[in-house]
């Protein structure tokens, strides 16, 4: 198939940006969105140009790092997909295709498509964990008896990826539901209850920090988190930070 | 820690929520009294005066009320202004009707058509309230005939076809925007349960369109009751 992209192109952070229309052509629909992409910058290197940048890493949907906001949709058309899982098929011969990075002001692009999604990981650092002393001693994971409903649901939380599409997608660039799922995975397991309270308040403080929107409850996120993450961890975190709040010292 | 509790994005929607479950039930309350002047006069004419001059109603339960509309406001315009500051470069192309409703987009929108209306309701009912109550001193809610005045000032406010039109269009925008808020809110307090949660959907679906409908119902009721 052949197409038209539109493509946010931006030299480095200080640079402004614009969109720039590439024509690729012979494009297979088996190809994933970031082979096509491959194809394109194989095309502008051999002519001489700067190729794109944009971030990927594992290519089967694990990593979160292809962080694409396509056709108006972060990581394009299709639902429960990372960019590197979307396939061409999904097009038509002939469509014009965005292609813009993930927009928030927490997200900062670096370069092209590639934004710097760090402030993921300051949010985590502030406490996306358990203290656990690992020298030595370790401890059987069944001597803690966890019911089996409860370890599915932390294990759902758990799934996410960190790849922002929820911040990407949400109208207020909102970052609940990433830090609903990472307050969620801790606060169903006995061991992440011993520093709930502290872990709710200071993720949350963090989030704030670095720019995010507030959450108005549009569900957005959900439908376009590529590993069905739900709103219910988001709910999770209200309560966690309403209990948190009215009860710490 | 200066940035915890009702201040961070998490206790602001928390709070954001409380008001909006305050004022809805507000409106049930207000909108059972106003249904009461189409099928019972003299009972509306009796709550209204007791609504009116209660000391706990107009002391302490007003103050709250007023509160609540104008923390509801305010807040709400704060969270608008902060969310939209949270993306400052918009994309070029953006498809958000393909995950979100429309509701749930523009309660901005929505709200602030809602808050125009309270104002025209503040002049059309409230401050001819506070006039004659507090300023001429008139507590007796007696008409010149030695009668209770309320159903007739409120027949006497939809005998006018443009203020009906505006009454009806205000609720049209309140029916959009509790679609979403009334849901919403519980999932803001954190109550989001597998079994509840489509209950409460559908309760706030039905409270969406109920309460708004029968407001509407009323005053096209006293504009044709007084134009057959």
């Amino acid at each position: 198939m052949d197409l038209v992209l539109k493509i946010w192109r931006q030299k480095d952070a200080e640079d402004k940006g614009k969109m720039v229309a590439y024509n690729v052509t012979d494009i297979s629909e088996h190809m994933s969105f970031l082979e096509m992409l491959d194809v394109l910058n194989e095309q502008l290197v051999s002519s001489g140009e700067e190729p794109v940048a944009f971030d990927h890493d594992c290519r089967e949907g694990i990593c979160g790092m292809c962080s694409l906001y396509i056709n108006g949709e972060a990581h394009g058309p299709d639902r429960g997909v990372t960019t590197c899982q979307l396939h061409m098929r999904m097009f038509n011969d002939g469509d014009t295709i965005f292609i813009e990075p993930f927009r928030a002001k927490a997200f900062p692009v670096i370069k092209d498509l590639v934004v710097d999604r760090s402030a993921f990981d300051r949010i985590q650092q502030a406490g996306g964990y358990i203290s656990v002393n690992t020298s030595g001693n370790t401890q059987d994971a069944n001597a803690i008896p966890i019911p089996k409903p409860d370890a599915d649901e932390a294990m759902d939380a758990a799934t996410c990826i960190g790849c922002g599409a929820c911040v990407a997608t949400c109208k207020n660039s909102s970052a609940m539901l990433f830090v609903g799922a990472k307050v969620s995975q801790y606060a169903l397991l006995p061991q992440g209850k011993v520093e709930a309270k502290d872990r709710v308040m200071n993720m949350v403080n963090q989030m704030d920090k670095e720019g995010f929107g507030n959450c108005t409850n549009t569900g957005a996120c959900e439908v376009e988190c590529p590993k069905g993450i739900s709103l219910t961890t988001i709910a999770r975190m209200n309560r966690e930070y309403l209990s948190a709040s009215v009860t710490e010292d | 820690m200066s940035n915890r509790k009702g201040t961070t994005s998490v206790g602001r929607k928390i709070l954001m929520a409380l008001s909006g479950l305050f004022l809805i039930v507000f409106l049930l309350q207000h909108c059972t009294i106003n249904f009461l002047s189409v099928v019972a006069p003299d009972a509306f004419n009796n709550v209204s005066h007791f609504m009116g001059t209660n000391p706990l109603i107009q002391y302490a339960l007003q103050p709250v009320l007023a509160f609540g509309v104008f923390f509801h406001l305010i807040m709400g315009i704060y969270l608008e202004r902060k969310n939209r500051s949270a993306r400052p470069i918009k994309y070029a192309m953006d498809k958000p009707a393909t995950n979100s409703s429309w509701m749930s987009r523009n309660m901005i929108i929505t709200g602030i058509m809602v808050m125009l209306f309270l104002a025209v309701h503040f002049i059309d009912f409230w401050l001819p309230e506070l006039n004659t109550k507090f300023i001429q001193g008139d507590m007796s809610g007696l008409n010149a005939a030695g009668e209770f005045r309320y159903m007739e000032e409120m027949a006497h406010k939809f005998d006018n076809g443009g203020r009906v039109i505006l009454y009806v269009l205000s609720f049209v925008f309140l029916s959009l925007h509790l679609l979403h808020g009334f849901q919403s809110a519980f999932q803001s307090v954190g109550f989001n349960h597998n079994k509840y949660t489509p209950t409460i959907k559908r309760l706030g679906n039905l409270y969406a369109i109920v309460i708004p409908a029968v407001f509407i119902f009323i005053a096209l009721f006293h504009y044709f009751n007084q134009h057959a």
